[in-house]
Parts: C-alpha cells; structure tokens; sequence
C-alpha cells in the first residue's frame, strides 16, 4: 500500500513536471523559425532585379500579420483592415508631398500613431458589435475614410494620388535606388521589429486571454476578463502595424492612390490569411508570399482572368485545408510522426 | 453580519412575461443553499441576474454587502462572484491546464500584461496543476477539453469556478448531461467545497438536493415559493403539490 503510494506520488510528479515544462517552454524560440527569415535574405541574393516585388511581399506579410494578431487570436472578424493600412500610407504620403517630411524611419512611426489612434477611437465603438454587425461597421469605416479622402482631393490628390514623392536616404546613409535593393533591406529590418513586437504579445498572458475571447467569450466574461478592454487594446496594436505597412508600401512605391482603402484590399489581405493559417504568425508569411507570387504569375499568363486562378486556389484552400498551408504541414507533420512509432 | 450574497426585490420580465417576481435571497457565509422548481420557474434567469448576464428591471444585488446591480459581469467575477454554466462554457480548443492558468491569470490581473511571456510565472502553473490535482484532472491536463469526455469537461467546469477564487458560487446543474455511473465524482467535488464558500446550487435531483443543501429555495413562476430546511420542505404538502409530486424525491433528472 505504502509503495504504490509513493510509486503514484512520483508519477504525479512527473505529470506536473511535463505539463509545467509544455508551458515553460512553449514560448521559446525553435530553430524551425529561422527559415523565413533565412529565405527572405536567400530571395535578396538569388533575385536581385526583383527586389521591388520582393519588397511589396514583405509589406503585405506585414500587413497580413497585423490582421493575424485581431483575427487569428482575437477572433475579431473585420472586412476594414485596409482603412488602416491606408491611413498608415497617407501619413506619410501627405506628410511628404505637404509638409516636405521625408525621413523614412520616422515617417513610420508617424504612421504607426495616427493609424493607432484611430484604431483606438473607432475599436472603442465598434468592439461592442460581433459578428455581421461588426463585418459591416469596419467595412463602412473603410468606405468613409475613402471618401473623406474623395470629398478633399485638393489634399488627398484622390484617385490620382500622390505621384512621384521622394523620401531622404535611409539614415542620411543608403539612397533609394532604381532596383529597389535598399527598400528591400529596410522592409525585411521593419518585419523582423514588427515581428518581434508581434510575438512577444501573442506568447504573453495577455495574447492568452485574446486566445480565450476567440475560444469562448462568454466565458471569459464570467471569469471576469475585460473583454472589451482587452479587444480595443490589440485592435489599437493591430492598426498600429497596417499603419506601418501602409506606410512601408508608399515608401516603396514612391506614390499613393486612395484605391489602398478598396473593399480589395481588405479582402486579400483576409485571403492571404486564410491561405497561410490563422492564428499561427507564419501564416502571414506563407500566405502572403504564396498570394503574392500567384498572382504575379497568373497575370503574366492571363492579364486579365488572373483572378480566376487564385480564386480556385482559395476554394481549394477551404474545401480542403481549412487551417491553411501550414495547418497541412502541420497534419502531414503529425502524420508522419504517428506513422513512425512502432 | 453581512451576508455575502443578498438578493433584494429583483424583477425582470422578458416582453409581458415576468421571469424574476420580486425575489428576496441571502446567502451567508459559507451557506449551502439548493435552488429548486420546475422547468421554467427562472432558476437560471436568476443566476444570470445575479451574475450580471441580464440586467434586472428592478431591484438589487448585493455582494458583501456592496451594491453590484449596476457592474458588468467581469466586475463581478473579480469582487468573488463565480458560476458554472448549465452547459458546458470552456475555452474547447485549449488545454485544461490552459483554461486554469487564463483563469489563474485574469483573476490576478497577470493578463494585462503584454510582454512577459505567459509561461514565465512558475507560481500560476503550480496553482493550476493544484486545482487539477485535487479534482483528481492532473493527468487529463495537456489534453485539449475537446478531447474530455463530457463528464470529465464537467470537472474542468467547477475547476475554473474554484480557481477563481470565489466567495459565493453559483452551480447551475453541475451534474447536468452527465451519466449516472459518473455524476457521484462531479457531486463528491461539490460536497467537499471550501466550507467558507457561500454555494448556492441548481439541481433537479432530490436526493443531491437534501444530502448536499442546508436550505432549500423552491422557485416557481418567478417568485419565491418558499423557502426553509430540507425537512420543511420535503413536508410542505404544496410543494409537494407543485414540484414533488410530479416525480416523487427520487424522481430522475430533466433539463
């Protein structure tokens, strides 16, 4: 009696020492993680004349991130995401062409405030909403902010946009050149500080809760959470970052048109999402990446039924991989390794 | 003295028909009180009022004391006001350890905090994995609740309300959808609560009702029937009328 006392004791130990450690090291860096990065680098050297291209991809990886953090952990469903990516590019985009701002750096931090601040100010008011409700209210923000921007054109240089802006070398250092390597570069170095911001939150109690929210809102009511508290934060976060994105995308571009807060690019940026994997942080990079060069090489197949492509692609991606690219590396993964035990 | 729970005069109507009919309902501390009626009298109207899920029409919830009509759900489940749902409310997706520790950690605030990561607070995992040992779920607890049989999910249900902390527990039906065979585990879990905890219980079997409750609520129609000690109320001939006579204190479970 006395033995199987101590010999359950033991076993008890061992449980809690594993279930402790799943949580200890749940957050820590894998060597798995360092491929992205790595191919992102590999990709500057391997293609050198396709860096403008390159660059666009990182802007959108970014900004599919940013949704990721609402969507992906918050459950927050939104068909506006692009409101904020706009307004991160017209930041900067006005503050050159008016008001003859041009350092890039601080142009996304600019970016990053004004796209935050208006996150906070309509997350305040429409995060009571779910649902449709919700879908509809951020669809509608975006549609404003577009027309606000028609309404001034005289600022805004409406859908002619704001052609031909010139931005200060990067750190008074690295000039803009015609091949776009120094964007490349400085888009890759703004994701990995993104990045990094991105997952601390998602790994922290605080990424846990928005986990539970998604998961099961009423209960996180009743264990008394903050929910709205909680959502207006990340949702601020979020639109902090398609600021910088948006801000990122102008400065590559070297132009903006108010077509940034099109339904389209909202809706792709939800797609590329939905490609890679919600709720996993390199969905974005896969979905975005694999999007992005879809697209590039259905258009140059067929300029203009390129959509039907990445359409069938997406309904292929519904039916049969509802969890993404990754989710299905993630099944294989699990596959493989059930298959190898004896 | 206080109690820790006081229902004053709470009405609510849904459209014409009144669900909640001037309740008045105290719980001392550490009170084990059964609320019972027929299917409709209200039970979990009530609860929900109580917690802040519906607000009532009028009439007043007080908290120790303090006067809670107005605070939202999240309020009160910090000032020590848990529940357990009639059905299942778990985060099926997480691990059970992950249920507690998010419990853990929006009861201590650690969940306002964006940048330490979630596994750092050795202290939060070690409580969890205490609720889990003591409702004997240690060995379910890096399986996802999907995976629970629902007996099982049922625990996690009260480890969460337990976890919490509370100082007045609300159970809606614990041992509800689960089988005969399994429901002693759920119950022995409640018998054996904290005795400072005011516990006030939903429950459809009687026998559950008078091993368990020192006083009994009898709800029909909205409104206090009556209330009173299990033998008072096992020998009021209209209760028996309205509620045990249609199935006898050993009558099966419903709802």
């Amino acid at each position: 009696m006395a033995a199987s006392d101590i010999v359950s004791a033991t076993d008890c130990g061992q449980v809690r020492q594993r279930a402790a450690e799943y949580l200890l090291k749940r957050h820590r860096f894998r060597l798995a993680e360092c491929l992205p990065w790595l191919l992102a680098l590999a990709v500057f050297f391997a293609f050198p004349d396709r860096m403008t291209f390159g660059s666009q991809v990182l802007v959108m990886v970014m900004f599919a991130l940013s949704l990721d953090l609402i969507l992906g952990y918050a459950g927050i469903v939104t068909l506006g995401h692009a409101a904020f990516f706009g307004i991160g590019a017209y930041t900067v985009g006005l503050a050159a062409a008016r008001l003859q701002w041009t350092e890039p750096i601080s142009g996304l931090f600019a970016a990053a405030i004004v796209a935050g601040f208006v996150g906070f100010i309509t997350g305040w008011f429409l995060l009571r909403y779910r649902g449709l409700t919700l879908l509809m209210l951020t669809l509608a923000t975006a549609i404003l902010l577009q027309e606000t921007g028609n309404l001034r054109s005289d600022i805004s240089g409406g859908y002619d946009g704001l052609p031909g802006l010139t931005f200060k070398p990067l750190l008074g250092v690295f000039d803009y050149d015609l091949y776009g390597h120094t964007y490349y570069l400085y888009a890759l170095a703004a994701l990995a500080v993104v990045f990094y911001f991105v997952r601390r939150i998602v790994y922290s109690p605080f990424g846990q809760a928005l986990t539970g929210i998604r998961e099961n809102v009423r209960r996180m009511h009743a264990i008394g959470s903050p929910v709205h508290r909680r959502l207006v934060t990340v949702y601020t976060i979020a639109a902090a970052i398609a600021g910088v994105a948006g801000a990122l995308f102008t400065q590559t571009n070297t132009y903006v048109t108010l077509t940034v807060f099109d339904f389209d690019n909202s809706a792709k940026v939800m797609v590329m999402l939905i490609l890679g994997g919600t709720g996993r942080l390199y969905g974005a990079f896969v979905g975005a990446a694999v999007y992005m060069v879809l697209e590039d090489y259905f258009s140059k197949l067929s300029p203009t039924f390129w959509q039907f492509g990445i359409g069938l692609v997406l309904v292929v991606t519904v039916l049969f991989a509802r969890r993404g690219v990754l989710g299905l590396f993630e099944n294989a993964g699990q596959y493989l390794t059930v298959r190898k035990k004896p | 003295m206080t109690a820790a729970l006081q229902v004053e005069r709470l009405n609510r109507a849904f459209g014409a028909l009144p669900v909640a009919r001037d309740i008045n309902l105290a719980l001392e501390r550490g009170a084990r009180r059964a609320l019972i009626g027929p299917n409709g009298a209200g039970k979990t109207t009530l609860v929900n009022l109580i917690t802040g899920v519906l607000k009532p029409h009028s009439g007043r919830v007080l908290l120790n004391g303090e006067d809670i009509t107005v605070l939202s759900q999240a309020d009160r489940a910090r000032r020590g006001l848990a529940r357990t749902f009639q059905i299942n409310q778990l985060f099926r997706g997480l691990t059970v350890l992950e249920n507690l520790c998010m419990t853990i950690g929006e009861r201590d605030g650690n969940c306002n905090n964006l940048w330490r990561s979630a596994g750092s607070k050795r202290a939060v995992i070690d409580e969890a994995l205490d609720h889990l040992e003591a409702l004997r779920l240690s060995e379910d607890a890096l399986k996802l609740v999907s995976e629970l049989p629902y007996g099982r999910q049922r625990l996690v249900e009260i480890a969460i309300a337990i976890a919490q902390k509370p100082r007045v527990l609300l159970l809606d039906e614990p041992a509800a959808g689960v089988p005969s065979s399994e429901s002693h585990l759920i119950l022995d879990v409640v018998a054996a609560l904290d005795p400072d905890i005011a516990v006030l219980i939903i429950e459809h079997d009687m026998d559950v009702v008078f091993r368990f409750a020192k006083e009994i609520t009898v709800l029909v129609q909205g409104a206090v029937f009556t209330q009173g000690t299990p033998d008072e109320i096992m020998n009021n001939e209209q209760v028996r009328a309205v509620y045990l006579g249609q199935e006898g204190p050993r009558g099966g479970r419903h709802g």
